[in-house]
This record gives C-alpha cells, sequence and structure tokens, in this order.
C-alpha cells in the first residue's frame, strides 16, 4: 500500500451545527468565540448569549486560515454575514494568529467559562484535554477560575498521543475506547510517561504477542493514571466534567474517574466546543458593559 | 485563583503557584529574581474582568522553570527563595 491509500487511523469527522429555533435577524448581540487549538479548531457564533452556530475541524498549518476556516464552516448554511458579528474573541493555543479577533482571551478563562455553559453551573472541576494540552481547571458557581494549571510541555497524556496510538495500532480513533475494554484482563499500563516511548514500548508488546486490544488498553490505562496525577495537584472537588476531544474516549474517561471515584457531567454538546464557547460568552459580557465594538 | 505555572514530566512536578487574590503587583519579587522568571503585567491574562496589575511566570520560561530556578535551589542547604521572600503577601510558593 503506497503512503498515499494509507488510511488516516486518528481522522475524525468534522462537523459543524445550527440552531433551527433561533433566528439571527432578531439577534440584538451577536458574538464569535474562535478556539485555534494546536490540532482542531473551534467556532462559536453566539445571538445573545445562546449557541446559534458551530463548527469542529481540524487545525492546517496556517492559524489565520484555521481561523477563518472555522468561522466559514460555522456559518455555512446560514445567510448570516461575517460583518454581523459585533464581537469576536480569540482563544487557545493559536489565539494570536486570529485575524478577525477584536481580543484574545486565555483558553483557561475560556474553557472554565464554556464548561460552566455546556454542563451547567454545578460544575467546580474542569480537565480539558486538548490536542497537546492538558488542563485542570477549578471554577466557582459562577464559572470563574479559583485554581489551575496546564502541562503543555509533553504529549503524553494528550489527544495528539491517543492520535499516535491509533495511528500504530491501526485502530480508528473513534474505536479506540470500546476495544480497550475488550480484553479479558485489564493489561498493566505502559510504563512510559513520553509518548515517544511509549510507542516503543507498544510495539515491543506487540512483538511479544499482545492482542491490539490490550496494547490499547494499556496506554489508555496509562493515559488515565498520568491525568490522575495531574489534576490531583489541584484537588478534585465535584461536579466534574471533561472538556476537549478526549471526553469522547471511554477508554481513558471511564478508567479516570474510576480512579477518581465520580461519575463525570453529562452533555449534549460537542465537548470539544467549550472553550469557543466560553470566548463567545466573554464577547457577550463586554458587549453588554459597553466594552464592544459597537457598545 | 491560585494559578500554577509551569509543567510535568517524567522526572517529577514543577510549578510556581501564585494567589492572585493575595499579589498587588508590587514587583517585589520581580526583582529579586536573579534569572527573571517573574513578571508584572497589567491585568490577569486568565481572568478577562480583573484589571490590576498581578505577577505572572514569563511564558518563555514556563517550560523550563526547573532549570531556570535551578540557581536559587541548590541540592544541599538551600537557602530561603528570594522570590518567594520578597512577598510580603505570602503570595508565592513553589512545588519542589
Amino acid at each position: 500500500m503506497s503512503e498515499e491509500d494509507k488510511p488516516e487511523y486518528w481522522r475524525w469527522t468534522e462537523s459543524n451545527w445550527r440552531n433551527p429555533d433561533i433566528r439571527w435577524e432578531d439577534a440584538k448581540i451577536v458574538t464569535a468565540g474562535i478556539d485555534v487549538g494546536s490540532v482542531s479548531s473551534q467556532a462559536v457564533v453566539m445571538t445573545d448569549g445562546q449557541v446559534y452556530a458551530y463548527s469542529n475541524m481540524r487545525t492546517g498549518s496556517d492559524s489565520p486560515e484555521s481561523a477563518m476556516n472555522a468561522l466559514n464552516f460555522g456559518l455555512e448554511g446560514t445567510d448570516m454575514p461575517e460583518s454581523r458579528i459585533d464581537y469576536c474573541i480569540g482563544t487557545g493555543y493559536g489565539r494570536v494568529n486570529v485575524p478577525m479577533a477584536d481580543r484574545t482571551i486565555t483558553e483557561i478563562a475560556c474553557h472554565a467559562r464554556g464548561a460552566h455553559f455546556i454542563y451547567g453551573p454545578g460544575v467546580r472541576t474542569v480537565l480539558d484535554v486538548g490536542g497537546q494540552d492538558c488542563k485542570a481547571i477549578r471554577c466557582d458557581e459562577k464559572g470563574k477560575v479559583v485554581n489551575f494549571l496546564m502541562n503543555d510541555k509533553c504529549a503524553a497524556g494528550t489527544g495528539r498521543g491517543m492520535e499516535v496510538f491509533a495511528d500504530l495500532l491501526s485502530v480508528p480513533i473513534t474505536d479506540v475506547g470500546q476495544r480497550s475494554f475488550q480484553v479479558e484482563d485489564e493489561p498493566e499500563p505502559v510504563s512510559s510517561t513520553c509518548v515517544v516511548y511509549a510507542k516503543t514500548e507498544a510495539t515491543g508488546l506487540l512483538r511479544k504477542g499482545w492482542g491490539v486490544n490490550e496494547v490499547l488498553a494499556a496506554y489508555c490505562s496509562a493515559m488515565s493514571e498520568r491525568i490522575f496525577s495531574l489534576i490531583d495537584r489541584i484537588g478534585i472537588e465535584k461536579e466534574f466534567a471533561i472538556t476537549g476531544g478526549l471526553a469522547k474516549n471511554r477508554g481513558v474517561v471511564d478508567r479516570l474517574m474510576k480512579e477518581i471515584g465520580l461519575a463525570p457531567m453529562k452533555t449534549d454538546w460537542d465537548t470539544q466546543i467549550a472553550g469557543a464557547v466560553g470566548a463567545a460568552l466573554f464577547g457577550y459580557v463586554l458587549v453588554q458593559k459597553g466594552k464592544g465594538r459597537k457598545g | 485563583m491560585i494559578a500554577n505555572y509551569g509543567y510535568k514530566d517524567g522526572s517529577g512536578d514543577y510549578f510556581i503557584a501564585i494567589d492572585t487574590d493575595r499579589c498587588d503587583g508590587c514587583r517585589g519579587c520581580v526583582e529579586a529574581c536573579p534569572v527573571n522568571v517573574l513578571e508584572v503585567v497589567d491585568e490577569d491574562p486568565n481572568d478577562p474582568f480583573r484589571e490590576e496589575p498581578i505577577v505572572i511566570v514569563v511564558s518563555d520560561k514556563r517550560k523550563k522553570i526547573k532549570y531556570e530556578c535551578g540557581p536559587c535551589k541548590p541540592p544541599t542547604n538551600r537557602p530561603p527563595l528570594p522570590c518567594v521572600e520578597a512577598c510580603p503577601q505570602g503570595a508565592i510558593s513553589h512545588s519542589w
């Protein structure tokens, strides 16, 4: 098989959504939040503090272009012109490269605010596992950050690490969680705390005759251990919510929650849009306070 | 807010924690630090509604503070840390 024909096991489906019950023409304040992450980008458009439309895409090599693509994809099918947006906030790893942003806000503040919106005001601890970082945030009943830490030095315990494993084992990323439970006995977690070494270790295990599912189980459990040791530092308070792409991976989430001893909060929203939702909400508050473009 | 700047890797946890409710942006720690790890900014980057000056860890140094802070942390007979000593509010602490 040539390199071009090789299936991309890491690839997840890009999506966009629009709220059919909202007429944007009736809105007083329209704000947008654009979260340009290291692996994925999201754009959320809000009308008077409600989600009107969003998109979730892969980040390309060019951050300004990724931001524009995400916004265009989010507005696709709506006839809202980009100029209708009163205020736009950029967030995420690539936030300084969002050309249409009126202001940037760190992803820490945006994720807490976004999780508060998509999971409800009961959330006190937010874990965001993004493409190349892992954030643990404690917030109050208003979604304001009270304690946080972020680890963006090391890819172990991040979404990209999981993509690398999906590719290595030729398992579509969306099947990883489910397949990691199709094992007779839960294997020991891989010992390496580094993705590069974990990959080497996994190759060794396959050679020793381990099944693909066992290796997935060993990696998911290593990742949950790694994440647990990180969030333990800020202390875990109920209710607990997970945002970011990894929230969709049961293999890690179920093992992590077992360790924490809590049930995670549930939501119908796409967990990857939390940062962009928070950014759009901050925009809404800023415009109301008269700090917006049209304020 | 407790802001933890730093990282965790295979060798350990390296975080500088800043209590933003105590910090008044007096710059005492910035002047005390021999390797310029700290800086005072006009508003808290992690709280868009707070507009008072606040100390943060310089972003370029966050991923290497284990090494940046090394000179103040000899393996034996470690003296008190200058940044911690310099803070009248007790707003700074180190995890290692």
